[in-house]
């Protein structure tokens, strides 16, 4: 009995402690391995992530920046109202586009033949008499004087002073012509053409003009859509869980539904879609391309992902709260909503987070009830036709024009950081909350 | 209300106990000594608990009288845990779990279907074996029971309430100045004198305690023994305890659980001076267990 750290004892001369040693080295290499491993994962996913990125954010950062031209306007009396009458009905119908032409054709007074004034015309936006029509709404007064105004400069000006359009190609190949190109230089040299912060962006809504295109129509139909899931699916999905988890018999009809749960929840979007379609707007009659039944149909998808993480809160409540409340008496539903309820909360908000998150990004099952619509006005309602923030994305990454590359990658940067700001939120309040037994 | 066991058999409706019932009883076999109680409160014939096919208790008679303090004792898996959970219905909350038998406290059948749960574990209060304080704070820990229940009209009468739970479960003086702050934060042995005071809050006839000091260190295991003792002047007690020494310092009876069987009853200290029974008496020389 001389070595009792081996089982069969004196037979053995060998001691355990040397086949322990023995291994040792293989166990510590397996173990370095797999950290080495690991790390690589997480590194090339983290990589990718930087890549994505790095290239939106390269892409869309110019996207926030509007070129401009500053011109000496003169808000001609005789133009706009010759009769003297100031009324709003004059004053939206009056004829702007020429107080802008004229004030750029006075800069280059030298530019002669239909061909010329027209492309020296091109480099304004035709979003110009808008502008000047909103000033002279707001304030009447300026008829009859000369402003030095900031007008919005046409898209591929925009994207050649960003150098989005390169001046060395061919000037066949190019779509800004040497031309336009000497009065940019020109205009430069005065000190009157200038990219400013682009509040067009955050303020307008669609538009067929890259430089009058904005994200407020899209990130409004969000906002409504979002509000109204919210409210469909967290007292539902909430009350499920509730009833499942805690009421219900666990018998065979439970054991299904918690399968058809977890398999609703991974059923593609597309489909929820096509049901929204033939049964709120074609059955229901609800309005189509609507946050309406936009957020009928993400209630739908939404629905499993807020069950599934609220039937995980309930169940990581300790059962010796329940039986505390119900051995003072407690009836069982004052048990779940004194007691339950409030503990499981932090979770199932998560749970809700994320599933809005979700929704939030969601596509495909939209463009099957016509959020996909080219809407101009932005949505005052719930009822109001809208498009959504991914589905913006969608429309704009489809454009031809140079000018939608840019506003599509900001649009991206808008909802990842929206997406973020989520997910950030859903951490703090599990970390806030989170109770330790 | 106290109703001793021969006085149950009164000709009420659903749920009484009639006095051939208690006669038929009385003749049980199985058990050795004497399960009656001459005051008793709660009174169990033939008691048979099942989890889906498996029988956790095999016909347990057993009376808890009043003013005094039975203590379960046996090994583990032995069913004393399961036999307090019937007393207030706490099985109920186990899926699969089914119980028959007898069990009637101040004559009034507990498993009547049509009694209610609610009022029913507001007269048999419960302690768990581990401290199982609400994530609130220690007032609203004890005002809780009396909150739902409408024990009290305002909030005077409440706060008098909470004081005096605490003060008769000996945690007043330690958490006076501290009311607001989460029961959670209390050591273990504070928790568990939280539970009682929150259990007493309720004005229960029967307290049930499982295991109570199982997560306590000794100088709280003596308060709450101490506690337990006091008690007795006013509530009917059960307690489930693993460790004998306690079952002799607190009880004034001792039931001897085997297997599902309730082996031997009897005067505390004859149980452990003098056991009847061969299992009863392995068990307490520490033979087995």
């Amino acid at each position: 009995m001389s070595n009792p750290a081996t089982p069969d004892g004196a037979n053995s001369p060998r001691r355990a402690i040397d086949a322990v040693n023995a291994s040792l080295k293989r166990r510590y290499a397996a173990e370095k391995r797999f950290r080495l491993m690991g790390m690589s994962a997480v590194i090339l996913g983290l990589a990718f992530v930087a890549i994505l990125f790095v290239d939106i954010v390269a892409k869309g950062w110019p996207a926030f920046q509007q070129t401009s031209i500053q011109l000496p306007i003169y808000f001609d009396a005789q133009v706009i109202d010759p009769e003297g009458t100031r009324e709003a009905d004059t004053l939206s119908r009056a004829n702007y586009v020429v107080l802008a032409r004229d004030a750029l054709r006075a800069q280059f007074p030298d530019v002669q033949g239909r061909t010329d004034v027209r492309a020296l015309n091109a480099m304004l936006s035709p979003g110009v008499p808008q502008q000047l029509r909103e000033l002279v709404m707001a304030d009447p007064s300026l008829i009859g004087t000369t402003q030095e105004i900031w007008l919005i400069a046409d898209d591929d000006v925009d994207q050649f002073v960003k150098g989005a359009i390169p001046r060395d190609v061919p000037e066949l190949e190019r779509r800004v012509k040497d031309q336009t190109v000497a009065w940019i230089d020109a205009l430069d040299e005065r000190g009157r053409i200038e990219k400013k912060f682009n509040t067009t962006f955050f303020t307008a809504g669609a538009s067929r003009e890259p430089e009058l295109a904005g994200i407020a129509g899209a990130l409004m139909g969000s906002f409504y859509t979002l509000v109204l899931t919210l409210l469909f699916s967290f007292p539902i999905a909430v009350g499920a869980a509730l009833y499942l988890e805690e009421f219900a018999p666990k018998n065979k009809w439970t054991d299904i539904i918690e399968v058809n749960i977890n398999n609703l929840a991974a059923v593609p979007s597309i489909v929820f879609g096509l049901l929204g379609l033939a049964v709120f707007i074609s059955f229901f009659g609800v309005p189509r391309s609507t946050p309406l039944v936009g957020a009928l149909v993400l209630t739908l998808m939404t629905l499993p992902t807020i069950i599934i993480a609220s039937r995980a809160a309930l169940k990581s409540v300790p059962p010796s709260i329940r039986e505390a409340a119900l051995g003072v008496g407690a009836s069982p539903l004052q048990t779940q909503f004194h007691h339950v309820l409030p503990l499981a909360m932090p979770g199932m908000l998560t749970g809700t987070i994320i599933g809005m998150a979700q929704a939030l990004g969601e596509t495909a099952p939209l463009l099957m009830i016509g959020m996909i619509a080219f809407i101009v006005d932005i949505p005052g309602g719930f009822t109001d036709p809208s498009t959504v923030l991914p589905v913006q994305i969608f429309l704009w990454a489809d454009s031809p024009e140079r000018g939608f590359i840019e506003k599509t990658s900001a649009a991206i940067m808008v909802l990842l950081g929206f997406l973020l700001l989520m997910n950030l939120t859903a951490v703090l309040l599990r970390r806030k909350f989170e109770r330790r037994w | 209300m106290s109703t001793t066991a021969a006085e149950v058999g009164r000709a009420t409706p659903t749920g009484a106990i009639t006095a051939a019932d208690l006669e038929k009883d009385r003749s049980f076999k199985g058990t050795i000594g004497d399960i009656t109680s001459p005051n008793a409160r709660m009174v169990c014939r033939d008691v048979n608990v099942y989890y889906g096919d498996k029988q956790a208790i095999k016909r347990v008679s057993l009376d808890i009288g009043k003013n005094e303090v039975v203590s379960m004792i046996g090994p583990s898996g032995c069913g004393k845990s399961t036999f307090l959970r019937c007393l207030n219905r706490m099985n109920d909350t186990i899926p699969g779990c089914r119980v028959t038998g007898l069990i009637a406290l101040d004559g009034v059948d507990v498993y009547d279907k049509k009694l209610d749960v609610v009022p029913l574990r507001a007269q048999v209060g419960m302690v768990f074996q581990k401290p199982n304080p609400f994530p609130k704070s220690i007032y609203e820990n004890v005002a809780y029971g009396p909150r739902i229940h409408g024990l009290t009209n305002n909030k005077t009468e409440l706060d008098e309430l909470v004081e005096t739970s605490l003060r008769k479960a000996g945690l007043w003086e330690e958490v006076k100045d501290r009311l607001d702050q989460p029961g959670t934060g209390l050591s273990g042995g504070q928790q568990q004198r939280l539970c009682i005071a929150r259990t007493i809050a309720v004005s229960p006839e029967v307290i049930l305690m499982d295991e109570p000091c199982s997560a306590l260190d000794p100088i709280a295991t003596a308060k709450i023994e101490e506690l337990i003792d006091e008690l007795r002047e006013n509530y009917s007690i059960a307690i489930v305890t693993h460790s004998m020494q306690q079952a002799a310092r607190v009880s004034q009876r001792t039931a001897y659980f085997h297997l599902g069987d309730l082996v031997e009853v009897g005067e505390t200290d004859q149980i452990f001076t003098n056991p009847q029974h061969k299992l009863t008496e392995d068990y307490i020389t520490g033979r087995f267990g």
